[in-house]
């Protein structure tokens, strides 16, 4: 499969990706082969739609069918409760349908207080990178990392909390390790990955 | 003539055996003869091979809702981990032809293979600390692919159900009742309307042919053998739902004395569709395979079998014999007519052939627990069609799969994991309660305390109060 067009990023010497050249509309089919973006633009792309999509998806379906009109409940185990799947499995969802369909990128869901211990940060990157959004909020972290022989390109971008579901649910979870959240906290990260040619 | 050319004789020819470079596993030897199968392809890299597993087992693997896909191993961040344990390929865990280094399941790894990823555990579960790692995997604990009854939730969900559950029994077969949904049923030219003898359309020149109606005993005739299979086909579910003999023997046009499972999976493809998945009939899964093989004779088992039969190849008619179409013979009898297995041999004594054993159907059969009713749904719930699942290989991979659509039906989770978890008992055919227990139900309500679920049903409960 095809690598998504992109300019290597010039890389600062703190490990973080420069902004590249800014996107440019394409005029023809032959442009379209062109690389335009850098791959920190693409990962904040990338994140946008998936940022969105998950908020819409929190408040329009999840919220509203089980807070506001209560016709239904929303649960981890959603095919046997009958129920809507958690904001967090869809979108852990979209990602395994990506992995399946390409590596031209990956996407995850960590945090530092992640329900599955699975999904804590494991590499050197995915931990600066959680720990450092968690204190710089509103910021993210770009950086590259080489994995399995592999260089990527690595962007952690905060993950808050945007509905009373979002809170109750791991402030309650008895897997939960950590019970002190509040509506508009980072509880985690996206960990988008790009592999550099 | 030099070696190369035997050799390559026998590749272009039927008997390819000497190609096989190992015994292959229990799942696959049946079809060992069909190499390009799995190898699609001279020096196929992995990747083929792999695209060749899934090609036959990625539907069993959603159904399971894997607990490890193929996604937990390409993603990055695991790459430290598919070091050790590259489960991007089915063959990293499930060698074929390496018949010393197989176990149970086909698995070709180390028993320890759990402790790659999760040798943390008991920091994150106390109740774990000092198990051996050849528990991971006991029944009733945990499965790497399909943890559908075996999750926490579940086990707490569960874990106060009795042994038995009064009343227990299977779902009803409701075929006739949603064959006007199904696209594929003739409905038009067979309309669901009871039909008797004198409603028979088969062509005078069937009536006469031996080889559509076998005489029955020595000197009877051909149109005694006709009578005698009218008399069935009359008390059969097929005359009682308008299936007349052209539905079966002209289904392609041209009358058919011996219709094969293609006649009978125009009706009900969900069930052939199962029977060529499973070991009775994936010799004849041409569309995976890529080539026909023919049946299984019964001799060719691995399991013990019966000696009388050994020549029979294994097709719908041998467990559905024209023209009776007799389910219940299907469900027993026809299961002991070949197998010679301590289980099968068991069953008679078994208290599951007991009157009454199911609420509904009478007693529980060995398709009860074999081929056991499933709902699939079409069109979003607009009808569910209860079907016989087909591949009765489908729970035996392992045995707790069965834990789900059978065991649960009639008994208590804690139970049924315990009497799975007793090879004893289950040779003897469950013929005393479970002289096993597994702690998995007592480790959840010991970590959680009780049957609380987590949902996002908190917040609702909260908005309430």
């Amino acid at each position: 499969m095809k690598r998504p067009h992109m300019k290597r990023p010039a890389i600062a010497a703190a490990g973080l990706c420069a902004a590249a050249a800014g996107a440019s509309f394409l005029a023809s089919a032959d442009a379209g082969d062109e690389p335009v973006f850098s791959p920190k633009q693409l990962a904040d792309m990338l994140h946008l739609v998936m940022e969105s999509d998950r908020t819409v998806y929190t408040r329009v379906i999840v919220n509203r069918l089980t807070l506001q009109d209560k016709v239904i409940t929303a649960s981890e185990h959603f095919e046997d409760d009958q129920a809507l799947a958690l904001p967090a499995q869809m979108f852990r969802f979209g990602s395994e349908m990506v992995a399946s369909k390409s590596e031209d990128f990956s996407y995850s869901l960590q945090s530092e207080w992640a329900v599955n211990r699975q999904n804590m940060p494991r590499t050197d990157a995915e931990k600066t990178g959680l720990a450092y959004i968690a204190e710089n909020p509103g910021e993210r972290y770009y950086t590259e990392e080489e994995l399995g022989g592999v260089t990527y390109f690595t962007a952690v971008y905060p993950d808050v909390a945007v509905a009373p579901a979002c809170v109750s649910c791991h402030n309650e979870h008895p897997d939960s390790p950590r019970r002190d959240f509040e509506i508009g906290d980072v509880m985690g990260g996206v960990v988008i990955r790009i592999p550099l040619e | 003539m030099g070696l190369a050319a035997i050799l390559a004789g026998r590749l272009g020819g039927e008997d390819r055996r000497i190609f096989v470079p190992g015994a292959t596993t229990d799942g696959h030897y049946q079809i060992e003869m069909a190499c390009t199968a799995c190898h699609t392809a001279s020096f196929a890299s992995r990747d083929d091979l792999q695209a060749a597993c899934e090609g036959c087992h990625a539907d069993a693997l959603d159904a399971a809702r894997d607990s490890h896909p193929k996604s937990k191993f390409t993603d990055p961040r695991n790459a430290d981990r598919t070091a050790l344990l590259d489960a991007r390929y089915c063959v990293t865990c499930h060698a074929e032809h390496e018949p010393a280094a197989t176990h149970s399941m086909g698995l070709t790894v180390p028993e320890d293979f759990c402790v790659l990823c999760h040798a943390g555990i008991s920091d994150e579960r106390p109740t774990h600390d000092g198990f051996e790692f050849t528990t991971c995997a006991s029944a009733g604990c945990h499965n790497f692919h399909d943890n559908t009854a075996l999750y926490e939730d579940f086990l707490l969900k569960h874990a106060e159900a009795p042994a038995v559950v009064p009343g227990g029994a299977i779902p009803e077969r409701n075929f006739a009742s949603i064959a006007r949904y199904v696209e594929t049923y003739p409905i038009d030219a067979y309309p669901l309307a009871a039909l008797t003898a004198a409603d028979a359309d088969a062509p005078a020149s069937a009536q006469l042919s031996p080889a559509s109606a076998p005489p029955r005993g020595a000197g009877a005739s051909a149109a005694a053998g006709f009578d005698a299979a009218l008399l069935e086909w009359e008390a059969s579910a097929h005359a009682a739902n308008g299936v007349n003999c052209t539905a079966c023997h002209a289904g392609a046009g041209a009358w058919s004395a011996r219709p094969g499972y293609e006649a009978c999976g125009a009706c009900h493809a969900e069930e052939a569709a199962g029977f060529r998945q499973g070991r009775h009939g994936m010799r004849g899964n041409a569309a995976a395979l890529g080539v026909e093989l023919p049946p299984m004779p019964v001799a060719e088992a691995r399991l013990p079998m019966k000696a009388e039969p050994r020549d029979d190849a294994v097709d719908c008619g041998s467990c559905h014999p024209a023209h009776e179409f007799d389910t219940a013979f299907a469900a027993v009898d026809a299961c002991l007519g070949c197998h010679d297995d301590e289980h099968s041999l068991a069953y008679p004594s078994s208290p599951h052939a007991e009157p009454g054993s199911d609420a509904r159907a009478g007693r529980v059969t060995c398709a009860t627990c074999h081929m056991p009713r499933v709902e699939k749904s079409y069109e979003w719930g607009a009808y569910v069609h209860v079907l016989v699942q087909h591949n009765q290989s489908d729970g035996l991979r392992p045995a707790e799969k069965m834990i789900r659509s059978v065991c649960i039906e009639c008994h208590g989770l804690g139970f049924s994991i315990d009497a799975l978890a007793d090879a004893e008992l289950t040779r003897r055919n469950f013929d005393a309660p479970p002289g096993a227990h597994v702690p998995s139900i007592d480790l959840a309500v010991e970590r959680r305390g009780s049957a609380a679920r987590t949902t996002l049903n908190h917040a609702r409960q909260g908005a309430n109060e």
